[in-house]
């Protein structure tokens, strides 16, 4: 699966703002992430936590290719996916702390990072349940004759979820604008590709459903923005869904507590030779799309972006216990049963 | 007025809907070309075409979670089980999903969907066909259920439901789709969360909802030849349940049987029986008893029928007991 490391870039292909965009937004999800993990240490957050390290290229390079209309929806790994679009990094922090300031008001936690104001649909913690929501999502678009469409994210272990395939089905039947994203990193928590599924090129799923189907090396943020924009076009002209499967690899483990028995350290170091946000940086140096200096400056806006959001975090208020029975009707005076 | 099957309510009440609000759609299986397995939405697709109304492959899975995705998304549809037995290979999308995306988004994305379809037993068609699925769905915060016994209510709590901004599974029953009666020719509907006095009485009160509202009746009219005089109450909906009509009813006649189609182990009845003794137990004369199926799957002999479902000859025991006259 692993491609050899791509060499420089022959020519600068996008705009400077694009490049800017992926290696800041790249650099935040990796800082957060870190910094993340370490508070994940420290017991300042609780319960489960899926870090991003090493797929970045998987949100960054989609964001940049799609409009701020579309919508978003992944699973539980995802706290990169609402940075990228712009999700202020303190209520996602905020919201790994469980505080009333989070992005879900301390109700969703890690798993379920929501943020409406950038078509952020969560954070879903049923492996392969947001595949059919995605579907949903990317139906309402047509119906209401929008040219958006849902981007939605699932692992390589959703895809032998049934629900996988019942929804490529019906986006075809249905011709609906929804980019199916497969973030293959390889494993589902400690079983390899090759232990759950006879077939491991997986872009091929697509096949018997004949849905538009592409690999993608996801280290590679602009292969990443070049299949989706492709997509895109696809799913606006009212061409219908579109399968890709990004090969990514994530350098943490499943989730905090992984000791990561099922692979070998060598493994790790060879996909950090092609690390996404390492690749952009070289295509930066070497067209001199950037200077030095101005690289210095995202680094050190990065760095005080993510020592905020923890700030933040940490000084924001505990929700009131009460505020719990509030957003589960959207009915004001719903009768709950209280004893 | 007009003298309109069950089935026909269910279709005024969603094309009334329809032609009210574009954001509302049908999708299920059968429910187009062939009008719907048990005709309930017949002509719907002549009226609204193929772009709101969707037949579907067998997946409930993943029609349910299209719906709820959509629902999400601003649409407001209307998503049919062929019965809720069905439901279960999809019960994640509901549960999972619908229930809790409200909460889980701290009121970002809330799920303004129908779930419906018919519940319990429909005759002779075997254990896998034939569950009740009431007390299930009615455990979940997040949902409403909605358990109509007749066409007038069918009509009124459907029309309420699509409005509603909330997750509703609404549950019909196969043996109810030709059940006919009156009903206004103006629109109308009912609130959910309210229980109805389908009749006074003073000697015990009886509580059913859905097609077991028949049973209840059918009681009340026996016992009435014994000089039992019944209060029959339909609960209508079972999340939430009008506890205080249920309440007031029994601090009046200190004496209760429920009847219910589902098996009994934290059933609907449980949980009413929990909350009489709570609110009402200075109240009581005798203790509340309960009919609802046996405790075990239904069979498909009519002999095991008989021996399984709750009828009128049970619970005319349960009146006669809780009056002390058997
Ligand atoms: C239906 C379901 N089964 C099992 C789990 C437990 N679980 C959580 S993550 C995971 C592995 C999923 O792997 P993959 O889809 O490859 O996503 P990744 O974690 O690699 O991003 C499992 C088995 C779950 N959350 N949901
Ligand atoms: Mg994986």
């Amino acid at each position: 699966m692993a491609k050899k490391s791509s060499t420089t870039k022959a020519k600068v292909k996008y705009s400077k703002e694009t490049y800017t965009f992926w290696y800041e937004s790249m650099l935040l999800m990796r800082r957060f992430e870190e910094k993340a993990g370490q508070l994940y240490g420290q017991q300042k957050i609780r319960g489960f936590c899926h870090l991003y390290i090493g797929q970045e290229a998987c949100a960054s390079g989609a964001i940049s290719a799609l409009t701020k209309d579309d919508k978003w929806i992944t699973a539980y790994r995802d706290h990169a996916h609402p940075l990228g679009l712009g999700t202020d990094p303190g209520a996602v922090m905020a919201e790994l702390y469980g505080k009333a300031t989070g992005a879900s008001k301390g109700k969703g936690g890690s798993m379920h990072i929501f943020d409406k104001s950038v078509n952020f649909i969560g954070g879903h913690g049923i492996v392969g349940a947001q595949i059919p929501l995605g579907l949903g999502i990317g139906f309402a678009e047509k119906y209401k004759g929008t040219k958006n469409l849902c981007m939605c994210y699932m692992g390589d272990g959703a895809v032998r979820q049934g629900a996988f395939h019942e929804a490529l089905n019906l986006a075809m039947l249905y011709k609906t604008p929804v980019i199916f994203v497969i973030e293959n990193n390889g494993y589902a928590m400690g079983t390899a590709v090759r232990r759950s599924s006879n077939v491991e090129d997986l872009s091929t799923l697509g096949e018997s459903y004949d849905m538009p189907s592409f690999a993608v090396d996801a280290m590679d943020v602009e292969a990443v923005h070049e299949a989706v924009a492709e997509a895109a076009e696809r799913a606006r002209k009212g061409d219908g869904p579109t399968l890709l499967e990004f090969r990514t690899y994530r350098y943490k483990g499943h989730s905090m507590s992984d000791p990561q028995k099922y692979r070998t350290r060598e493994e790790v170091e060879e996909y950090k030779q092609r690390d996404p946000i390492e690749q952009v940086k070289k295509t930066i140096e070497d067209n001199n799309i950037l200077t030095a200096e101005e690289i210095e400056e995202i680094n050190k806006k990065v760095k005080k972006q993510v020592e905020d959001a923890v700030k933040f975090a940490e000084e924001s208020p505990w929700p009131d216990g009460k505020a719990a029975f509030e957003d589960v009707y959207v009915q004001e005076d719903y009768p709950f049963i209280m004893e | 007025m007009s003298v309109i099957q069950f089935r026909d309510a269910i279709r005024d009440a969603m094309s009334e809907e329809m032609r009210r609000d574009k954001n509302v759609f049908l999708m299920g299986e059968e429910v187009a070309e062939y009008n719907g397995a048990y005709k309930a939405s017949q002509g719907m697709l002549d009226e609204f075409g193929p772009e709101r109304v969707y037949d579907t492959p067998i997946s409930e899975l993943g029609f349910s979670g299209l719906g709820v995705g959509a629902a999400i998304n601003g649409l407001r549809p209307i998503i049919e089980y062929m019965t809720f037995n069905f439901s279960l290979v999809a019960i994640d999308q509901i549960i999972n999903s619908a229930a809790k995306m409200y909460a889980m988004s701290a009121g970002q994305y809330n799920v303004p969907i129908v779930f419906r379809g018919p519940t319990g037993n429909a005759g002779q068609l075997g254990a896998q066909h034939s569950s009740n699925f009431e007390n299930w769905f009615a455990n979940t915060p997040g949902l409403k259920v909605v358990v109509p016994s007749n066409p007038y209510d069918a009509k009124g709590l459907l029309k309420a439901s699509i409005r509603d901004d909330d997750p509703v599974i609404f549950m019909e029953s196969e043996l109810m789709y030709g059940d006919k009666m009156e009903v206004p020719d103006s629109e109308y509907l009912l609130p959910i969360g309210v229980a109805e006095i389908k009749k006074k009485g003073k000697d015990v009160t009886l509580i059913s909802f859905g097609k077991m509202m028949k049973v209840a009746l059918e009681a009340a009219e026996e016992a009435a030849k014994d000089d039992i005089d019944v209060e029959v109450i339909d609960l209508r909906t079972v999340r939430p349940i009008d506890y205080a009509t249920v309440i007031e009813s029994v601090k009046k006649t200190n004496r209760c049987v429920i009847v219910e189609e589902a098996n009994p182990l934290a059933a609907i009845s449980s949980d009413l029986a929990f909350n009489i003794q709570r609110h009402a137990f200075d109240y009581l004369d005798a203790p509340v008893l309960r009919v609802n199926s046996m405790d075990i799957p239904l069979s498909y002999a009519p002999t095991y029928i008989e021996a399984t479902l709750p009828n009128v000859k049970r619970t005319m025991e349960a009146i006669k007991k809780v009056t002390y006259k058997s």
